[in-house]
């Protein structure tokens, strides 16, 4: 795969939030604002892009047996680095985020990232992955934030975007309209994505085939 | 206000008012994956009690009596993943040999829950509210309790949806956020519960 790819899948094709669905807990929690989305999207790139380099640098001298822990400490050391500069220099916006800044550490997209592309794959390559991701991520978090904000605040990082008569509906940027707002969301990605693989690929009979054998893995699985 | 009115308080209040799953977001990924059967949530909830329970006894120690005195406490979220990670092992071992009935029906939830933020969420916010060493405890419980909660009522209501008609783009993830967020409309209604 060139560089190029290996940056920018992250940033619809196998977007962290849409499309693989990890990493919800902060997705959700962050997006009322979107300064909180950016400010929580970048903050996770520094600490996706460091980790990744740092677990690809380190790959060959870690046992197997013990990765995970050692992924767990590296990636807890760079979020107490974020956790620390942004007390110092934004605090308004760590007040924001409050505890979802420490949360970063069990955020399953950088363990993932690690686990699944960084431990096996080159320093450079893993550098893009890492960044293509976190953007991915940020895009994201601006993405369902923009919408919060717009329609629940009647406002875009702060400036109007309505006339004075606008009446914000207040429930998008109370806890519910998060849930309401990512559940749409992710329908409206599994729709193109059917409609999609429905132009290539027209063979219905076996999606439909697909679609019962991954409800039965699931069900074993639960 | 007296001190047990306080605890019994924040407990009604960790369990509905601030739901860590419908109103602070934390520990959305078992309240997604494991809600499709309620006997499994049940299992899940109970382990996540239990451990809840048990992180608060000792991460709370540990910031008291090891961070404090030493001056690390920006050390602690290293320290806290730290201690939930191998006590979630322990846990796993020791129920293995002593407790295999137990095991049998909680052990597969275990190494689920140290990658589940509502633990290390618990322990950082005994911390930032300086909650003393039995407010913290009341706290631990009544968030798992009130995770339990959240995930069993998803589990019979997702049960139901299994036979409902949703819409192919719908299925899935989709609607159980959709969902969600309808149960947590109805949680807002217990915001005036707790005064102030």
């Amino acid at each position: 795969m060139s560089a190029f790819k290996e940056l920018t899948k992250g940033f619809f094709k196998e977007n962290p939030v849409f499309v693989l669905a990890l990493g919800l807990c902060p997705t959700l929690a962050v997006t009322s604002l979107v300064e909180k989305g950016i400010g929580m999207g970048l903050a996770a790139t520094f600490v996706l892009v460091c980790s990744n380099v740092l677990i690809a640098l380190i790959r060959k001298m870690v046992p197997k047996k013990i990765r995970i822990p050692i992924f767990i400490v590296i990636i807890a050391t760079f979020v107490v680095i974020v956790e620390l500069v942004m007390k110092a220099y934004l605090p308004p916006l760590s007040e924001a985020l409050g505890i979802f800044i420490p949360l970063i550490v069990v955020n399953c997209i950088i363990l993932g990232r690690a686990e699944a592309f960084a431990q096996n794959h080159s320093v450079g390559k893993s550098f893009l992955d890492g960044l293509g991701m976190g953007l991915g991520f940020t895009i994201a978090l601006v993405i369902i934030s923009s919408i919060r904000e717009i329609i629940g605040f009647g406002t875009f990082l702060g400036l109007p975007v309505f006339g004075e008569g606008y009446q914000p509906a207040t429930i998008l940027i109370l806890q519910p309209g998060a849930f309401l707002t990512i559940g749409f969301l992710l329908g409206f990605f599994a729709w193109r994505r059917n409609r999609k693989k429905n132009k290539t690929m027209p063979d219905v009979e076996a999606l439909r085939a697909q679609r019962e054998k991954m409800t039965q893995v699931t069900r074993e699985a639960a | 206000m007296s001190y047990g009115v306080k605890l019994i308080l924040l407990f009604v209040g960790a369990v509905f008012v601030n739901n860590f799953v419908l109103m602070r977001f934390l520990g959305l990924c078992p309240y997604l994956g494991v809600s499709k059967q309620t006997d499994s949530a049940v299992g899940m909830g109970m382990a996540v009690i239990f451990v809840m329970f048990l992180a608060s006894v000792f991460t709370w120690l540990i910031y008291r009596f090891v961070l404090i005195p030493l001056d690390l406490t920006w050390m602690r979220t290293i320290f806290f993943i730290l201690v939930i990670a191998s006590l979630v092992q322990t846990v796993e071992i020791v129920m293995q040999k002593s407790m295999p009935g137990l095991y049998k029906s909680l052990g597969i939830y275990l190494p689920l829950i140290t990658t589940n933020c509502a633990v290390l969420g618990l322990t950082v916010l005994n911390i930032d509210k300086s909650y003393d060493f039995v407010e913290s405890l009341v706290h631990s419980v009544g968030a798992g309790v009130g995770f339990t909660l959240a995930l069993v009522l998803m589990a019979g209501l997702r049960e139901r949806m299994e036979v409902g008609n949703v819409p192919k783009a719908m299925r899935g993830l989709p609607i159980a956020f959709v969902t969600a967020g309808l149960m947590s409309i109805a949680f807002l209604g217990f915001a005036g519960l707790i005064p102030g």
